[in-house]
């Protein structure tokens, strides 16, 4: 071992594998700076270069690209609320008000620090696990893998919020649209009329972005200014870094929960951030800030998700199963150079994964210390006139939905879901118990299904299963004894409750009302298929009805009457657009989208919204139309990506970038 | 009236290379000289289709002229029908995009698979790439080779698959075949989760295709772990089943049956499952052009690729990354395309009715 550490280290430190470590990291900057691209976009662009490259440069090169893009999708999360991959969900959460209170800098310098910190965490845990890993991972069987979503599900308690039956509800929503598309067991197509595109089932990174980044356009357009309300970039980013360090242990917490489950195969990467984010609410012992802008909320997600990129390196390398969507990318290089993995990569190349390891940790220095570097540049964007950003951000959303499967139908789940999450925004139902849901629906009923079928229903007695019940039970324990009581998280005490429930009860009503379409829908099928979906619904019915029976009496001093468009920042003042209108906007230029593809609904939205809300003269309009779509077109031409076409295209064969 | 004669040498030239282009155009040699080539995969980055394409994308470089850029394009969904319903509707016919199908392809379509908008009869085969399978079980059977195989008929064995319309049709149907009490456990994500199911005791008898067999199962046997019992065999000229020529020591599923029961298999089923095997795995990976596609480019690309089969260094790459297996291009394409997508109808009409009886399935 020590041998191999010794050979390793000198592999790493020589010059020529620092320049690939490098030139990996700044192409991985470039690509993953834009939300939605990310790895796989990012191994194409390589691909050319790996191509004849000698084995250990070409390695250099990937493991650079793979580290650096959890950290540069970042600027996107903290900045403009758009998270830029799945693994930056959580980070939305605090960096994103974190920004708009004038604090992006200290946010993004938190953020990157922590992402190094987490990383050079990871490689060390890494360092002493991946010689004894392969016997602990086969540990985890599908039993214990069940549990463990159950363990990510409680959280739920902690995400949310004061009125335990929002949350409830919003996780069970999140289940059920988790749930759509091929059961695991038997292959039935759920809640999809007949549609190939829902056969799939939803994509994250859309739903990820119709929660998130839809909504929060749709308030800051009305809300009028920039996203940084006071213009003003805050302390910068030595502050953040004296934050991270102030808190490291609790970063050393969450690159530890990063590292274990990112290593764990079958689970995936996604669901890490939430975690993370969900420890250290229900650690913390005043979680009153969260949400609105506590630098742990992007501490604890930051140093988590880049710590399990190193421990997916774990089932990568060790089994060839790769935990995530870069860790696919990853294998997919490995095998192009050459490289196999397996076994041997702890029996007779284990200098190999040390320099594999090292690299990543070197690659997330570096990669953090770029970020950080621009980050006060880049933190300028939240002092701009949210008009003039706002056609940029609208282009950017839709182009990285479209990247989830390259469908128009991501444009109108987008959209679809666009609207979910705008009233969870106004009626203050908690998205991360959504989320949490949503990305553990498929791996819980898939691993609960196995489990019975491997061990029957003795698979609870496993002493896996145990200990991982125990754990769920000290994690609630520990989110009941923290959480919040009296106000809403979100609300203000000194604005006043909505005395009119009429709108919350519609919103309770269409709840009930997509919980009973997902009952009929479900009793359709054979038993395997029908059971877990049909179960969560009766579950949620009731606590459903009862919130829409409180709503529809209109008993205002129950916890859940919560309503934005009262309480939020915007209420009462003059001039400000109803929700519609700007919806109306969005829904249009998918409409155009739909009709004459992106690229001419895009250029067009570029000009009518610039010149409807901006007092900005012709030329600067035409100018920074240009820019965008100029901007866009030669990202997508040099990436070999399509623009979605409509049915201009769908009739004409038009020459690119129209086609 | 030389502006008209002008005018209407220029109108002409633009008919004829816009409607006409037969005539003069056939007569050039192809050159793809500066073009990029789209090729459609219909699945992932992370599977065995991708790693393919992969693969042949320097070689086809190499061997087409003009050496222009192939550029592959993943389009997984919906069982790989999406990919390939976006190129039986976008693909142009001019030799610039190409497709790659997979057995996953060919089975939707032969089971009427709703989801299927596409007719493999409207495509000109370029190349085939043959691929085996390899059954293997965990040592703790105490099974030590097919010759005590009938001592696993007593066994209660499971095995992970992705559902039985997919590939996995042909190991779920052989173990019918052969009498083992099978019971699958679907939802896998891939051959690569059943294989770790494999690894963690979960399942005990499993099979994977020959790449991620020699790679990925080697280490398992060489361990004591993993046990390989018989492969698919694969088809001669003739179209009788013969021994796999990657696994020369390994019986296949006809000899194995013979060795259970004492006779040659026969009957609707093993008519069957020997059709549904020979859309699977023979001709498992293809290369397409479009129909209608001038004649002069399909040859370039078919000669192409048999130039690119040729070149040297290629024999070893594909043998470590392919397994053992004459790539067929020509007319062995064709012939093996022929087999792999024209499956007698009373075969499909035996297999549908398996699948709605032994799993309740209406692809």
């Amino acid at each position: 071992m020590i041998e191999s550490m010794i050979s390793a280290f000198a592999e790493i430190t020589s010059g020529t594998h620092l320049l690939y470590l490098f030139g990996g990291v700044i192409m991985g900057l470039v690509v993953g700076i834009f939300p939605g691209l990310g790895g796989i976009v990012g191994l194409s662009l390589l691909l050319p270069f790996l191509y004849g490259m000698d084995p250990t440069s070409a390695l250099a090169m990937l493991i650079g690209l793979v580290a650096i893009i959890p950290t540069s999708d970042t600027f996107t999360s903290v900045l403009m609320g758009i998270p830029g991959s799945s693994a930056s969900q959580a980070t939305v959460l605090d960096g994103f008000p974190l920004a708009k209170k004038g604090e992006a800098a200290r946010a993004l310098g938190a953020a990157f620090s922590a992402s190094l910190y987490g990383g050079v965490i990871g490689a060390i845990v890494l360092t002493f696990f991946i010689v004894i890993a392969r016997p602990v991972i086969l540990l985890f069987t599908s039993a214990e893998l069940f549990m463990l979503t159950i363990l990510g599900l409680s959280m739920v308690g902690v995400l949310a919020g004061n009125c335990l039956s929002k949350g409830l509800l919003a996780c069970g929503l999140g289940l059920m649209f988790g749930a759509l598309g091929g059961a695991p067991a038997t292959g039935e197509f759920r809640m999809s009329f007949d549609n190939a595109y829902l056969g799939d089932g939803l994509p994250l990174v859309v739903v990820g972005l119709a929660m998130f980044a839809v909504p929060e356009i749709i308030d800051l357009l009305r809300s009028g200014g920039s996203i940084s309300k006071s213009a003003k970039l805050g302390s910068g980013w030595t502050q953040g870094f004296k934050d991270m360090w102030a808190y490291r242990w609790l970063c050393t917490r969450c690159a530890g929960i990063g590292c274990i489950i990112g290593a764990l195969p079958g689970l995936g990467g996604s669901v890490v951030d939430w975690i993370a984010y969900g420890h250290v609410k229900q650690t913390a012992k005043d979680s009153s800030q969260f949400g609105k802008g506590d630098i742990r909320g992007v501490l604890a997600p930051e140093s988590a998700n880049n710590a399990k990129e190193g421990g997916g390196l774990i089932p990568t390398l060790l089994f060839a199963i790769p935990g995530s969507g870069s860790m696919a990318v990853f294998l997919g290089g490995m095998e192009l150079i050459g490289l196999e993995p397996g076994p041997s990569m702890v029996d007779g190349k284990l200098n190999l994964t040390y320099v594999i390891i090292w690299s990543l940790a070197l690659a997330n220095v570096i990669g953090a210390g770029c970020c950080l570097l621009i980050s006060r540049n880049v933190a300028q964007l939240t002092t701009i006139k949210y008009v003039y950003l706002a056609p940029f951000m609208v282009m950017v959303i839709c182009f990285a939905a479209f990247q989830a499967t390259r469908d128009l139908g991501d444009l109108m789940v987008l959209f679809a879901v666009g609207l979910v999450g705008i009233m969870f925004k106004r009626f203050g139902w908690p998205r991360p118990a959504f989320l949490i849901g949503f990305v553990l629906a498929d791996n819980s009923e898939t691993y609960l299904y196995q489990a019975v079928q491997f061990y029957d229903w003795g698979f609870l007695l496993r002493p896996g299963v145990i200990i991982i019940f125990v754990l769920t039970v000290i994690s609630i324990w520990f989110g009941a004894r923290n959480a919040p009581t009296g106000e809403t998280d979100l609300a203000d005490e000194n604005k006043p409750k909505p005395t009119n429930m009429k709108p919350q009860a519609y919103f309770a009503a269409f709840v009930v009302f997509l919980f009973a379409w997902g009952l009929i829908d479900g009793v359709q099928h054979s038993f395997l298929g029908a059971v877990y979906p049909v179960g969560i619904c009766l579950v949620m019915l009731p606590i459903a009805g009862r919130l829409f029976y409180v709503t529809a009496k209109n008993k205002t001093e129950h916890a859940a009457n919560f309503d934005y468009e009262i309480e939020g920042d915007h209420a009462g003042k003059e001039g400000v657009p109803g929700l519609v209108y700007y919806l109306t906007w969005l829904a249009g230029f998918i409409a155009t989208v739909m009709l004459v593809g992106f690229w001419i609904a895009i250029t067009g939205f570029f000009l009518t919204f610039l010149r409807v809300h901006s007092d900005a003269s012709w030329t600067r309009i035409l100018t920074m139309t240009t820019c965008g779509v100029g901007f866009i077109t030669s990202l997508s031409w040099i990436m070999v990506l399509n623009f979605p076409g409509g049915l201009l295209q769908y009739y004409f064969k038009l020459p690119w970038p129209l086609s | 009236m030389i502006r008209t004669s002008i005018l209407t040498l220029a109108a002409a030239g633009f008919v004829a290379t816009t409607f006409g282009a037969p005539s003069p155009v056939v007569a050039q040699k192809v050159d793809f000289a500066g073009k990029r080539i789209e090729w459609i995969i219909p699945y992932g980055t992370g599977g065995g289709s991708n790693r393919w394409a992969r693969f042949y994308v320097p070689w086809l470089q190499k061997a087409l002229p003009g050496n222009p850029i192939v550029a592959v394009k993943n389009m997984p969904g919906a069982s790989s029908t999406k990919g390939t319903n976006y190129f039986a509707r976008r693909g142009t016919k001019d030799g610039l995009s190409i497709l790659g199908t997979s057995g996953s392809t060919q089975f939707p379509f032969l089971l009427g698979d709703r989801r299927v908008k596409y007719d493999y009869a409207d495509w000109e085969v370029i190349l085939a790439t043959p691929v085996g399978g390899v059954v293997y079980i965990n040592k703790s059977l105490g099974v030590k080779s097919a010759s005590d195989m009938k001592k696993l008929q007593k066994a209660k064995l499971k095995f992970g698959s992705q559902g039985p319309t997919s590939l996995d049709l042909v190991p779920l149907l052989a173990f019918d075949i052969l009498g083992l009490n099978v019971k699958p456990v679907f939802g896998m994500k891939g051959r690569g989760p059943s294989r770790l199911a494999f690894e963690r005791g979960e399942v005990r008898i499993d099979y994977q295709t020959t790449p991620a067999f020699l790679k990925r199962v080697t280490p398992l046997v060489k361990k004591g772990i993993a046990i390989p019992i018989m492969t698919w065999g694969t088809l001669n000229e003739n179209g009788k089943l013969v021994r796999d020529p990657t696994f020369p020591n390994l019986p296949h599923v006809g000899e194995v049956y013979k060795m259970m029961h004492g006779k040659a298999p026969k009957g609707p089923a093993w008519t069957a499952w020997k059709a549904f095997m020979a859309a699977g795995f023979p001709a498992q990976k293809m290369i397409f052009v479009k129909k209608g596609t001038p004649k002069n480019i399909v040859a370039a690309w078919r000669a192409a690729a048999a130039k690119a089969i040729a070149m040297p260094g290629f024999e070893a790459a594909k043998n470590k990354k392919l397994g053992k297996y004459e790539q067929a291009t020509g007319k062995k394409a064709q012939a093996l395309y022929k087999v792999a997508t024209n499956v007698p109808p009373a075969a499909k009409k035996w297999v549908l009715n398996w699948l709605k009886t032994r799993y309740n399935k209406v692809p």
